[in-house]
């Protein structure tokens, strides 16, 4: 029931992220184009998706557990953190280059072309390496 | 043009829907990176089934849809240097910092997390500033 259950939400993730024109890289690289032709569209996104997860907060607050059993995610960590910024300023220049972010590239994939399959088969690699660096950038922050 | 705005509000509330629906059904947060990142890592291999679902179902059900419409487009680059250069820096920051625009963009800041703000400000920004480099200094974009 569990499987059943993420397989038709993340068809449903998948299709509005192609129906909102998030795996569209011209109209993310044009929301990111501030100082040029300027595309508002993905603030409609983000305002449209961010509404429904907001009253979903609101619902799991009140409820014991979810539907399928198990326990609701803990509270948001309070501590931001180097690996925060460093992180999230890489994957906006990732983001900024290439118009992808993870998952409109996973979505995409069957529609992609080798571009597409090229972007996958590396921010793979990028995923794969990135433990080990961030224990090293750990490692070095307590040193 | 007010049509596309119309599209993203729509696809943004079925996203938006999507991460309800995995919060409340699955009680789980609905982060891309996160859900294919623990996989390919293996750092959490308890319900790895579950992520492996939403993953097919990601891929399969837009793929079918595209099929039928007809009209789906990437508009990548065709530059394939680039998109690897992209696809790494998206899968290490991503990674880095725990969380890409559906982790920490719509289920973070939807729960007013600082995480998630911030990364969110960080990623845009960061993103407006390379396309200003790499589009309208150096043209490669």
């Amino acid at each position: 029931m569990r499987l059943i259950a993420a397989f038709f939400i993340g068809g449903l993730f998948g299709v509005g992220l192609l129906i909102s024109g998030m795996t569209d890289t011209r109209k993310v690289i044009g929301w990111l184009d501030i100082f040029g032709d300027w595309d508002p569209t993905l603030a409609f996104v983000m305002g449209g998706a961010i509404i429904p997860m907001a009253i979903a907060w609101q619902i799991a607050a009140r409820r014991a557990s979810p539907a399928l059993g198990g326990t609701f995610p803990s509270p948001p960590e309070p501590r931001l953190g180097r690996n925060l910024v460093l992180g999230s300023v890489l994957f906006g220049m990732g983001w900024g280059l290439a118009g992808l972010c993870p998952g409109p590239a996973i979505a995409s994939i069957t529609w992609g072309g080798t571009g597409g399959a090229v972007f996958l088969v590396a921010m793979i690699l990028g995923m794969v390496a990135a433990p080990p660096l961030k224990r090293s950038l750990q490692g070095r922050q307590t040193a | 043009m007010p049509q596309d705005w119309i599209f993203g509000l729509i696809g943004g509330a079925m996203i938006g829907i999507a991460a309800a629906a995995y919060l409340l059904i699955n009680g789980r947060i609905m982060g891309a990176s996160g859900i294919i990142g623990t996989l390919v890592d293996r750092s959490a291999p308890e319900n790895g089934a579950e992520r492996l679902a939403f993953l097919t179902g990601l891929v399969l059900i837009p793929g079918a849809v595209a099929l039928a419409t007809g009209t789906a487009q990437t508009h990548l680059t065709g530059n394939f240097a680039l998109i690897a250069v992209a696809g790494l820096l998206v899968g290490l920051g991503t990674r880095i910092a725990n969380g890409c625009t559906s982790g920490h963009g719509v289920c973070g800041i939807s729960r007013l997390s600082l995480r998630g703000i911030v990364a969110t400000v960080f990623y845009i920004g960061a993103g407006g500033l390379t396309v200003v480099v790499f589009r309208h200094m150096l043209g490669w974009v």
